[in-house]
């Protein structure tokens, strides 16, 4: 795995590569569908599943190496924004900035300093979550009611006791909400790494220049969206275990 | 360390591709320059507004209504939390591969990605205007075409024009693979790399960024002139 | 006793005029039978209420928590629709016709007031208007009237609503269920998100436009108080709708008409009846009043035979200054400044009960009564009022004879 992290797994010029050959199929044909190109070829998929394995496993490389990244980055500047209330301005309209740069332009906004790969893929992805992430946790943060700190207060805990045991707990329906949002999107965006020679699922999407095989669209696109719906469980779940006390709204 | 000088030295033949052009990777022609820049902007830029046009005339009336009359609440945020799960790539490719090429298309796919939020905002906004302000709209005798025009709308303009600017982000970063459905935009560059070289990936990239963020700030600015002085007071 | 309007003085600059001159004259309300059962309930939240409301009063519509008041109330404009029975509106019942047309012709005062917080101030009051096609002068003319009625600056017109008070949030609330000028107005427990101090000017403010408009005006509230204060008439309703007792606030007191209504007006009904009761009408003290400048001389020789024990300076317009203490009297002449203030001050246009709570609010046992524009009228004390109590001052047929402080 750490030579496609390191150098992209994928030929450099991916395009340029061959159209895919004919007897790239021919060991498992699909038979008459796979030639015609139908909209979906099920013995086709079914015999070639195990091809989807790698691709999978770095899509999922991707995705949390980049939440998890952006989490922690995002976390920490809603907590200095929480205590400085004069920096949450400049945090969230930097965050709004590396938001709304389209993943695929930052792919190669990196070009020149990271180069293609999956750490370039990682680095875009993660500057995509941090506002989600960032906006979430500070309205959550916001919304803890007063006299609740000032209760912790009260009993003599000091600011960053109140912030870890009070503030942060209570806020985390909405630091779940957005690592929700912020994995589900970045699941799907994943897909564009492929531009990047950053490998996931995009690579069986757009294999070589080959973006007209409607069965292998269709199986990488599904297992992305199924990607999605088993984090998106995942954290719900880890939202209840967190903050048992309020359902966090599905 | 040769990396900065090799960055800026990028960097420097992406700006020449822009105004300039640049030889052609695979020889001969030359590539880039204003005009095709400005080209392949203007399609991009055509292709996103499109898009967002149908989005909004689709899902806005849709979000809203259901809004006004409390209705389909489970459908309307369903929208948003799947839309978010549409990988980009795999519909733009499925709709190239499957339906066919075209701008026609395109757009279709693009304002599938579009739609989600719009409608799952325009529902949530006007769900959350203040129930206060439509009972007093109703007693004052307003009709549900006056409650949704002259107070819903107006108190929900932030929230819905949230969703516009989350589908307009969308879908001009899904404009950028554009070319795989047959659709020239500045993706081209970057997809394009064996026709326009590194640098043109690189004037690709900052052209698209350049773009986004101008479309991102003016509707920030429409939303800014469209939200009541009122609210703005309010909120600090 | 006499007990005029309160405010005749506004009388010769008519702001309630709309533009186009004809001021709409009052309509009867008259409840037949109506009853409201809610879908998925099992019982009537009205059930079968027949009253009738004449035209130019204010009708209270007064009970607990949940007993149907506001259903009741918004039946009128079809806010909700009733189940059975019929609602007229002078000879037309409210079933005629289009709801959103009905609603237009009548106002609508709601507890959280509800102004549009996107519209400015003259927007809000313009609405209906707006809604009725009139022109931008025409509507312009208005709000700046309506302004002036209810006695707020007119630069704020162009304010929003977050940025006044609460209670100058239900005056504008108020101007604007009567921007057309509407004969009947609803009005649902309009002060009660409003501290007691504001409720209770709002509340002699009411009553002094009510004085000048003469609407039809149906008022709810679950405050006994407020229901005595404001009404012409009161319904006490007890759960389900049904009226317990229709009368006179005076009727009310004396002569409850069952337990529930006892108990609801409350053990104190004795002293309610302050409520009955305007300040200006009570029999004042007169003070012994002097200016700076004056010789100190005959004060203290007034003063041995006065019945407020201490001299009142007033200045030039006679507005009450400060109290004068023996020191400032050992002086030759009266200083300009005394020892102690004059307030608190009371509005002789309140009524007896919260000139009574404002005095032993201070801890004073009187204090000076002053007209709205600050002039004064005389001294209220803690005598004087219990006098009105035990004297028998506040027999029935003498409290007939004062019956509304705004009739
Ligand atoms: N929309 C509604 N649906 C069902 N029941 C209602 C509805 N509104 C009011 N009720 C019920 O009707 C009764 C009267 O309510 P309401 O008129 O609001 O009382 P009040 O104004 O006197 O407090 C209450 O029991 C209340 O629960
Ligand atoms: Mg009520």
């Amino acid at each position: 795995m750490s030579s496609w992290v390191a150098d992209g797994w994928l030929a450099d010029g991916w395009l340029a590569g061959a159209a895919v050959s004919s007897d790239f199929f021919r060991d498992r044909s699909g038979g008459g569908c796979i030639q015609e190109n139908k909209l979906f070829c099920p013995d086709w998929a079914i015999n070639n599943l195990d091809r989807y394995s790698d691709p999978t496993l770095q899509h999922l490389v991707l995705v949390v190496s980049a939440v998890a990244a952006g989490f922690v980055i995002a976390f920490s500047l809603a907590v200095l924004a929480h205590r400085h209330r004069f920096l949450s301005s400049p945090f969230l309209a930097a965050t709004g900035v590396l938001y709304t740069i389209p993943s695929i332009s930052f792919f190669f906004l990196l070009l020149p300093i990271t180069g293609r790969g999956a750490v370039t893929a990682i680095i875009a992805l993660t500057a995509f979550t941090l506002q989600i992430i960032f906006r979430n946790m500070t309205t959550g943060l916001r919304n803890v009611p007063p006299e609740v700190t000032e209760a912790a207060r009260g009993v003599g805990l000091t600011a960053t006791q109140v912030l870890w045991k009070v503030e942060i707990p209570l806020a985390m329906p909405e630091i779940i909400a957005g690592l929700r949002i912020a994995t589900v999107s970045t699941v799907a965006l994943a897909t564009l790494a492929v531009f990047a020679n950053g490998g996931g699922l995009g690579a069986e999407i757009v294999t070589g220049s080959n973006i007209t095989f409607k069965t292998g669209i269709i199986i990488a696109g599904s297992i992305a969206i199924l990607m999605a719906i088993v984090f998106d469980a995942l954290l719900l779940l880890t939202g209840r275990l967190l903050a048992p006390w309020k359902r966090v709204a599905l | 360390m040769g990396l900065p000088l090799g960055a800026l030295g990028l960097f420097g033949e992406a700006f020449q591709f822009v105004f300039q052009g640049r030889e052609a990777a695979t020889g001969g022609v030359t590539v880039g320059g204003l005009d095709q820049v400005l080209e392949l902007a203007a399609k991009q830029l055509e292709v996103t507004l499109l898009a967002l046009l149908v989005s909004l005339v689709l899902a806005l009336p849709v979000g809203v209504l259901l809004g006004h009359y409390g209705k389909g609440e489970f459908v309307a945020v369903s929208a948003g939390n799947a839309g978010r799960a549409i990988p980009e790539l795999a519909l733009i490719a499925l709709m190239a591969a499957a339906v066919g090429v075209g701008l026609f298309n395109l757009v279709v796919a693009l304002a599938i990605l579009g739609i989600p939020p719009i409608l799952t905002n325009a529902f949530v906004g006007i769900r959350q205007v203040d129930q206060v302000s439509v009972e007093a709209a109703r007693g004052m005798g307003m009709t549900d075409r006056e409650i949704i025009t002259k107070v819903e709308l107006p108190l929900a303009v932030p929230t819905i024009m949230g969703g516009v600017r989350t589908s307009a982000i969308n879908i001009i970063a899904t404009a950028t693979i554009a070319p795989l459905a047959g659709i020239l935009t500045l993706g081209d560059f970057i997809i394009s790399r064996n026709v326009y070289g590194d640098a043109g990936v690189l004037a690709g990239a900052i052209l698209v960024a350049l773009m986004a963020l101008a479309l991102e700030l003016t509707l920030a600015g429409i939303q800014w002139k469209l939200t009541s002085p009122g609210l703005k007071i309010q909120r600090t | 006793m006499s007990a005029g309007p309160p405010a005749q003085t506004a009388q010769d600059d008519d702001p309630g005029d709309r533009p186009s001159g004809n001021q709409s004259t009052a309509t009867p309300v008259k409840y037949e039978e109506v009853s409201k059962r809610y879908p998925g309930t099992d019982s009537d939240a009205v059930h079968e209420l027949s009253l009738e409301v004449p035209a130019g009063e204010i009708c209270v519509l007064v009970g607990p928590s949940g007993c149907g008041k506001t259903t009741a109330m918004r039946m009128v404009n079809r806010t909700v629709e009733m189940t059975s029975g019929d609602i007229l509106i002078g000879d037309r019942s409210v079933r005629q016709g289009d709801a959103a047309e009905l609603r237009r012709e009548i106002g609508y005062v709601i507890q959280q007031i509800g102004l549009f917080p996107h519209r400015t101030i003259a927007e809000n009051i313009g609405t209906v208007p707006g809604l009725l096609g009139w022109s931008r002068a025409e509507i312009e003319q208005r709000v700046e009237a309506l302004l002036k009625l209810i006695d707020l600056n007119p630069e704020f017109g162009d304010r929003y609503p977050s940025q006044l008070s609460g209670g100058q949030q239900q005056r504008v609330g108020v101007a604007r269920a009567l921007a057309v000028d509407p004969p009947v107005m609803l009005m649902d427990e309009p002060f009660g998100a409003i501290d007691p101090i504001n409720r209770s000017r709002l509340q002699n403010e009411f009553l002094r436009l009510q004085a000048e408009l003469r609407k039809t005006v149906l008022f709810v509230t679950h405050d006994v108080d407020e229901a005595i204060k404001m009404g012409d008439r009161i319904a006490i309703l007890r759960k389900g709708g049904e009226v317990a007792q229709f009368a006179t606030p005076t009727e009310l007191l004396m002569e409850p008409a069952d337990d529930f209504v006892e108990d609801f007006v409350g053990a104190d009904r004795a002293l309610k009846r302050l409520a009955l009761m305007r300040v200006s009408d009570a029999s004042l003290w007169k003070a012994q009043i002097c200016r700076a400048g004056d010789p100190t001389g005959p004060v203290r020789t007034d003063l041995a035979s006065a019945e407020v024990p201490h001299a009142l300076l007033v200045d030039a317009e006679s507005k009450p200054v400060g109290w004068l203490s023996e020191r400032d009297l050992a002086a030759e002449q009266v200083p300009a400044r005394p020892d102690s203030p004059a307030d608190p001050l009371i509005d002789a246009d309140s009524i007896l009960r919260d000139g009574l709570a404002t005095l032993l609010q201070s801890g004073s046992r009187y204090a000076p009564v002053v007209d709205g524009r600050g002039h004064l009228t005389g001294i209220l004390s803690v005598e004087i009022i219990s006098e009105f109590l035990s004297s028998g001052e506040a027999t029935e047929s003498d409290l007939a004879a004062v019956e509304r402080p705004h009739e």
